[in-house]
């Protein structure tokens, strides 16, 4: 790669989006930090699974097509991919919080007073 | 030939294109034969087959979904960096009823819940028809109410029930 020049019109839009990327996705994670219950925490990563994510492929998309001179487009497969199994892992583990929650209300013989 | 299911076979092929960078005759057969063999392996997997009524309903909610996204992207942003004032934030489960039956309706309902900020799947009632979700700030419940009916689930009835 080194030594191409990259034409101005994809180097402003990719760089702009590589910071609002990691932006985005250092604010969904320092929810996991500052979010007080584990299913408030649930939801800090998911920014950089959507926007995070999206911001980031869309600079690779602009610097590789400015690159080869063509629109290069495989990456919006990988939106599909993460739009398809990110979410199985988000329900297995919001799943997982409320059984536990279940398990131990039992185990201490309260009612259950929330799910 | 009872199986076969055209959309998921184009999809199929239209991937292996994508994911291989080119519209070269060899990659096209490879993967036209590709898609039809894998629908036909994978048709048993899938007893329930999907039916799209109307599938360009399709095309104003993935637009809808986009817009969602990046305003929940804002928000939650804004709660994990302090920036909503003095408001204290509650996060609470939220039952909606639902008149979506269809499994991939409901399956794709899922998805995109759990991928906008804020809002995570928790349980589907099937018989009730009641689905769980847990809203990462809770101020209007109305208001989350009608946002999830008119924006995802009127179009998910009309793409994939009759």
């Amino acid at each position: 790669m080194s030594g191409v020049e990259l034409p101005l019109w994809a180097a402003v839009p990719a760089a702009l989006l590589l910071v609002a990327s990691g932006l985005l996705t250092v604010t969904g994670s320092l929810g996991l930090l500052r979010l007080p219950s584990f299913q408030a925490r649930m939801h800090g990563p998911s920014m950089g699974n959507t926007l995070g994510c999206g911001c980031m492929l869309f600079a690779s998309m602009f610097v590789s097509s400015a690159i080869v001179g063509r629109p290069v487009l495989h990456e919006f497969l990988i939106t599909v991919f993460v739009v398809v199994t990110s979410p199985a892992t988000a329900m297995l583990l919001m799943r997982a919080s409320i059984y536990r929650a279940r398990s131990k209300a039992t185990s201490a013989g309260n009612e259950v007073v929330e799910r | 030939m009872k199986h076969f299911a055209p959309v998921l076979a184009i999809a199929l092929a239209l991937m292996w294109l994508l994911m291989n960078d080119t519209v070269s005759t060899g990659q096209v057969v490879l993967g036209i034969l590709l898609a039809l063999l894998l629908t036909f392996w994978s048709a048993k997997l899938r007893p329930l087959r999907p039916r799209l009524y109307r599938p360009q309903l399709a095309i104003g909610l993935l637009w809808t979904v986009f817009v969602d996204i990046v305003r929940s992207n804002i928000a939650v942003g804004r709660i994990i960096l302090g920036l909503v004032g003095e408001r204290s934030i509650r996060s609470a489960f939220l039952d909606i009823p639902l008149e979506l039956r269809d499994p991939h309706g409901l399956a794709v309902l899922a998805t995109i819940i759990t991928s906008t900020p804020g809002t995570v799947w928790v349980d589907f009632d099937a018989e009730r028809g009641l689905l769980t979700l847990h809203v990462l700030d809770l101020r209007d419940e109305e208001g989350w109410i009608r946002t999830i009916k008119e924006h995802y689930e009127r179009p998910l009835i009309g793409i994939f029930q009759p």
